[in-house]
């Protein structure tokens, strides 16, 4: 079809002479309609069987606001405070030494998962998928099998960090390596170096930084999840908040949400200090 | 090399030579220093969270026996019935699986939602007035610090056990997690269309609707698809507070020493984990397009 040019032509003349260039494609209207219509009957469905009744929730929200009265004023003897303060540091323990062996373990299985280092497909396959199922499995259910297997206390803790950690610090590290430039390496490989001479100087000097910056954001986010690792009995403040939540000792358990929160916000600040350090540093 | 010979004597290289001296100490002192740092707090560390070698060869075998009791026992010739007796529970699993599924969507869905109105409120640029902005930038803090399992269990004893609390609490959490980045995301649109639309005398509500949304539209889609896979994860983990969905089931079989169950159950949560991030994938591809991509 062609429109034949026409001196007098205004966009609202064309629309009526020609509705079929301005009208929307049926296909394209069922889809969205179909789309929109399966994902809200969806929630629909969701809402009703969860028991998203007004009822209900009005209740919920009078007990919560119950709960928040009871937390008012925050419990402040000296004794609780440290103790749960000892606790504190415990978790910033915890995320610390999980964080620091998870990256470094998380080190070669990057590199023999990113495409440019490692180029033996199956081998890769393999490593990308045993990345994906320790990442697949929740932090808290490592914690849970790590407390069977090495019994209550952080130790348990630090392993199940170690290990959730490998498989998403391996996954970020392949792809800062990835996203490297390659000549450097091939700078090295003409001037006779092996595959590993390869990576070591021509690949690793460009992803450290990335492995660094990545490695702070994972610390940041282990000291949130190390903080619940506890509600499992592996070490922690989570199993004081847990013990204070079941027990009903509710200004105890605001002090301990208050003293999270302080926590999770100097951790936070400190680190975007030093990623901005390294950042610009380099 | 020459030009080194010629200057060696000269004042201006023995001042270069002494400057170089003095960056190469202040680098060195730095390196030493950070040093110093890290390997104390190591050390603290390692000694808090009980991390010590003697401990870890004590424990990575008891781990090591733990795995082999969780494994089934698969013969290759009774390897149906083998399969049959490990997955014994299979249809009963597929629904709480879906329980799972439904409460990470519900929630991600309510969350979003959260996000979308307190993200307009806390962007700088764009928010109704300073004080609203403050006030919402707060909430949105205080909502994604405190973990979503300490608001489940919380939630449980005022909406009683169940799916319920689990939703609420990821909702809440992950409403402040994707506010954060929809209020960024807004923070760096062009004001240019919102300017249009004001001039032509659209209130704040039209202004947002029509010149802010449409732009930042196609992040919160991927922020949200990618919110859902996170909410997945942690949906798999809210019955072991009693909030509903596969974990309570997890949790038991944990405790009660079920060790096949255990195994067959941590297959089921990372299949299901894995197939919805490619769905994700995919969905989120389709929306921003391939050639965006690369």
């Amino acid at each position: 079809m062609t429109l034949a040019f026409r001196g007098d032509l205004s966009v609202a003349q064309v629309e009526r002479d020609y509705p079929e260039i301005f009208a929307v494609s049926w296909r394209r209207r069922l889809i969205h309609g179909l789309s929109w219509g399966i994902s809200l009957a969806m929630l629909l469905y969701g809402l009703v069987i969860f028991d998203f009744s007004p009822m209900r929730l009005w209740d919920g929200l009078g007990q919560l606001g119950m709960l928040v009265r009871f937390m008012v004023p925050p419990a402040t003897e000296p004794a609780l405070v440290w103790e749960f303060l000892k606790a504190i540091f415990e978790t910033l323990a915890m995320a610390f030494i999980g964080t620091f062996f998870a990256a470094l373990l998380a080190v070669p299985f990057a590199f023999l998962s990113a495409r440019n280092v490692f180029r033996f497909r199956l081998g890769r396959f393999g490593i990308r998928r045993s990345m994906d199922f320790l990442r697949g499995v929740d932090q808290l259910v490592w914690a849970l099998i790590f407390v069977r297997a090495v019994g209550l206390g952080p130790l348990a803790g630090v392993l199940a960090i170690i290990i959730s950690d490998i498989g998403t610090l391996a996954k970020l590290f392949s792809e800062s390596v990835e996203g490297c430039d390659r000549k450097p390496g091939e700078g090295v490989a003409a001037s006779g170096g092996s595959t590993l001479q390869c990576t070591r100087f021509g690949i690793l000097p460009q992803a450290l930084p990335m492995f660094i910056s990545s490695t702070l954001y994972m610390f940041e986010s282990n000291v949130r999840s190390a903080t619940i690792l506890g509600i499992v009995g592996a070490g922690g403040i989570g199993y004081q908040l847990s013990e204070r939540i079941r027990g009903h000792h509710w200004e105890e358990v605001a002090t301990i949400l208050i003293l999270i929160l302080v926590t999770v916000y100097l951790i936070d600040w400190v680190s975007g200090k030093i990623r901005g350090r390294l950042i610009e540093g380099e | 090399m020459s030009s080194q010979h010629e200057h060696a004597g000269s004042d201006a290289w023995q001042a270069f030579c002494a400057l170089q001296q003095q960056a190469r100490i202040e680098k060195h002192r730095v390196w030493i220093l950070g040093g110093v740092v890290f390997l104390a707090l190591f050390l603290t560390s390692a000694y808090l969270s009980h991390f010590s070698p003697g401990r870890i060869a004590e424990g990575l075998p008891k781990v090591h026996e733990y795995i082999g009791k969780i494994l089934p026992e698969l013969g290759v010739a009774t390897f149906r019935q083998d399969m049959a007796y490990w997955f014994y529970a299979f249809p009963d699993w597929m629904v709480l699986l879906g329980e799972t599924l439904l409460m990470a969507y519900v929630a991600t869905l309510l969350g979003t939602f959260g996000a979308i109105v307190l993200g307009f409120v806390a962007a700088r640029n764009v928010g109704p007035s300073r004080g609203s902005t403050i006030l919402a930038r707060r909430l949105l803090e205080v909502a994604r610090t405190v973990p979503d399992l300490v608001y489940a269990l919380i939630f449980v004893f005022a909406f009683g056990l169940g799916p319920l609390a689990g939703i609420l609490a990821i909702a809440i959490h992950s409403m402040g997690a994707s506010g954060k980045l929809f209020s960024e995301a807004i923070e760096n649109i062009d004001l240019k269309p919102l300017d249009g639309l004001k001039a032509a005398g659209a209130n704040w509500v039209q202004g947002m609707r029509f010149a802010v949304f449409p732009l930042v539209a196609p992040s919160l889609v991927s922020y949200s698809l990618w919110r859902f896979e996170i909410n997945v994860r942690t949906a798999t983990v809210m019955g072991i507070v009693g909030a509903g969905g596969i974990g309570q089931e997890l949790i038991t079989a944990i405790r009660m020493l079920y060790y096949s169950d255990i195994s067959a159950l941590i297959l089921l949560i990372v299949i299901s984990v894995s197939l919805t991030d490619m769905l994700c994938e995919r969905i989120r591809h389709g929306f921003i397009g391939k050639e965006n991509l690369s």
